[in-house]
């Protein structure tokens, strides 16, 4: 069986700025996965988006999308792949029925002929469809575009940060819709900066700087990349983050929430009464410390520090 | 207590026909206090955030910031405040150092002391190699950093960050947060708002808005001793689903 997409050592600059996007970069993404892209802005996400949807070429490497070549069957991959991208490229003057139409048109089709695969988010757009698509709020306009994406039951759908800006309420939403979407046998390609979102996938790719920093399902990035860990906290945070910092034995210490994680330089023999007795010199009270499992965020901190 | 109140909202209203985007909003925030603005998209957060800025005039209520009547002063209270939005802070087409200038002249800054500030503050921020680069070809986290120094160029008494985080990598977004720290220790209110549901636990209290009202304000830890939940991300949860509007 084919997998929904291949990639293998895609290289991409773009010459006007210099810069490297994507850098021997290669994926293999099963039929049928909920495959998810995390990593920052500059990470190579948009770009990797726009040569698999035939977009734009690669400079080197090649790429199949469900089995066709993104140079020599360009076409066939157009017919079959459904594209979100991080901006909102709907027509604003349209309403949402008339987006919704148009782009079913275009594909050959008519939204009734389709209308299961998006019946559960159209509803919710059912009330405003006569309104135009400019002037719906955020959520609204990524379940619109979203819509758009699906009408022609495409095998593969591609989703360039669909939940930028959007609340942690909303969010769940949509990745609650992803679910559904994958239960239908669509292979889902999606990208997020937020990096709690990992766990709703599949499998993930860690990306930075047009890298692969590392492949697997979550649970299994951050069983690998366990490393030990301190959680603390006490009255004055900013204070107690810049002295753990100075602290001799500190390999680096971040902010995680209420408390700061702090990783202790690799063979450091830990002794807490040691750190104790650090802080407490320093004047700090209500110490609060405890040992942890590294979070994804975590995962994501040490290995790009490791690529720099 | 003694703490200074730098803006200070009774019953803040705005009213676009008959839909009532923020809906008699009072609360108080203090000098050198970082207070965390949430809530859902669509909630009535950027309506009242425009209002504190003098941007939009409101349907009812009053408000004082820094000082200032939202009503009848909002040009002196705009040269006390910073704000900086995500999407549009700085002129990409400007270097660093160019935007820095631009903007201390704005808000009229003598010649002579915009030269010493743009220079200190390009040298503690660290960025000597970018300042003359037109900051369009910058990475979006130094972008976000040198929006932020530009925001707090005039020594404003508030700062409004609206999303100032969105995209950055997990670094550049603590980073930016203890630069947000070292302005509310020299004295600067931080106004911030947020997706990030960690970062709403750095601040010292946060409000909560739901349909246009303030649901809930509170330091992170009543909140979430409140809702008996582990994270700010459940208290968010909580609250945003009992909203009745949705984002439309």
């Amino acid at each position: 069986m084919n997998n929904a997409i291949s990639i293998k050592n895609i290289k991409k600059t773009y010459p006007k700025t210099g810069i490297l996007a994507l850098e021997d970069f290669s994926l293999e993404i099963a039929d049928g996965e909920l495959f998810g892209l995390i990593g920052p802005d500059g990470a190579g996400k948009t770009t990797l988006f726009r040569i698999l949807t035939t977009l734009i070429l690669p400079d080197f490497g090649t790429a199949k999308v469900a089995g066709f070549d993104i140079i020599k069957q360009l076409w066939d991959i157009r017919k079959i792949v459904g594209y979100m991208p991080g901006k909102f490229s709907l027509y604003q003057d349209l309403t949402v029925e008339e987006n919704l139409r148009f782009f079913a048109t275009v594909f050959n089709t008519s939204v009734e002929a389709n209308y299961d695969l998006i019946e559960d988010i159209y509803v919710q757009l059912q009330p405003f469809k006569n309104r135009r698509a400019g002037k719906l709020s955020g959520g609204m306009k990524q379940k619109l575009a979203l819509c758009c994406a699906l009408i022609h039951q495409p095998r593969v759908l591609f989703l360039d940060e669909p939940t930028t800006g959007v609340d942690p309420v909303s969010r769940k939403e949509f990745w609650d819709m992803l679910d559904q979407l994958k239960r239908k046998g669509i292979s889902i390609l999606v990208s997020t900066p937020y990096m709690d979102e990992a766990a709703r996938c599949d499998r993930i790719a860690l990306l930075q700087k047009g890298q692969v920093l590392d492949v697997d399902t979550y649970e299994g990035i951050l069983l690998k990349n366990q490393k030990p860990m301190l959680a603390l906290r006490s009255a004055h945070m900013f204070k107690l983050l810049t002295d753990l910092r100075r602290f001799p034995a500190t390999e680096r210490c971040y902010s995680f929430g209420s408390v700061h994680h702090l990783v202790l330089k690799a063979g450091y023999p830990y002794r807490e009464n040691e750190l104790m007795d650090y802080l407490q010199n320093l004047g700090h009270e209500d110490i609060v410390c405890q040992k942890i499992k590294a979070e994804i965020e975590d995962v994501f901190i040490d290995l790009m520090s490791g690529v720099a | 207590m003694n703490k200074l109140i730098t803006i200070e909202t009774r019953d803040l209203t705005k009213r676009f026909g008959n839909f009532t985007a923020v809906d008699a909003i009072s609360f108080k925030v203090y000098e050198g206090e970082i207070f965390g603005f949430l809530g859902a998209n669509g909630a009535g957060k950027t309506t009242a955030m425009r209002m504190l800025c003098g941007l939009l005039t409101p349907t009812s209520g009053q408000a004082l910031v820094a000082g200032y009547d939202i009503y009848r002063q909002p040009n002196q209270l705009k040269a006390h405040i910073g704000y900086m939005s995500q999407k549009f802070s700085l002129y990409p087409n400007l270097t660093a150092r160019e935007n820095m200038t631009f903007y201390a002249g704005i808000y009229g800054m003598k010649r002579k002391e915009i030269g010493d500030k743009v220079h200190s503050l390009i040298k503690s921020l660290g960025v000597e190699k970018y300042s003359d680069m037109q900051v369009h070809n910058l990475p979006l986290g130094w972008k976000q950093k040198i929006s932020f120094m530009t925001a707090i160029i005039h020594n404003p008494k508030i700062v409004f960050l609206d999303e100032p985080t969105g995209g950055v990598d997990p670094i550049t977004r603590r980073q930016f947060w203890d630069m947000i720290y070292e302005a509310a220790d020299r004295g600067i209110t931080v106004f911030v708002t947020t997706h990030y549901m960690d970062e709403a636990e750095y601040c010292d209290r946060v409000s909560m808005m739901v349909d246009g009202a303030i649901a809930a304000l509170d330091t992170p830890e009543a909140l979430k001793t409140r809702y008996s939940v582990a994270s700010m991300n459940d208290v968010f949860i909580q609250l945003a689903r009992k909203a009745n509007r949705s984002a439309v």
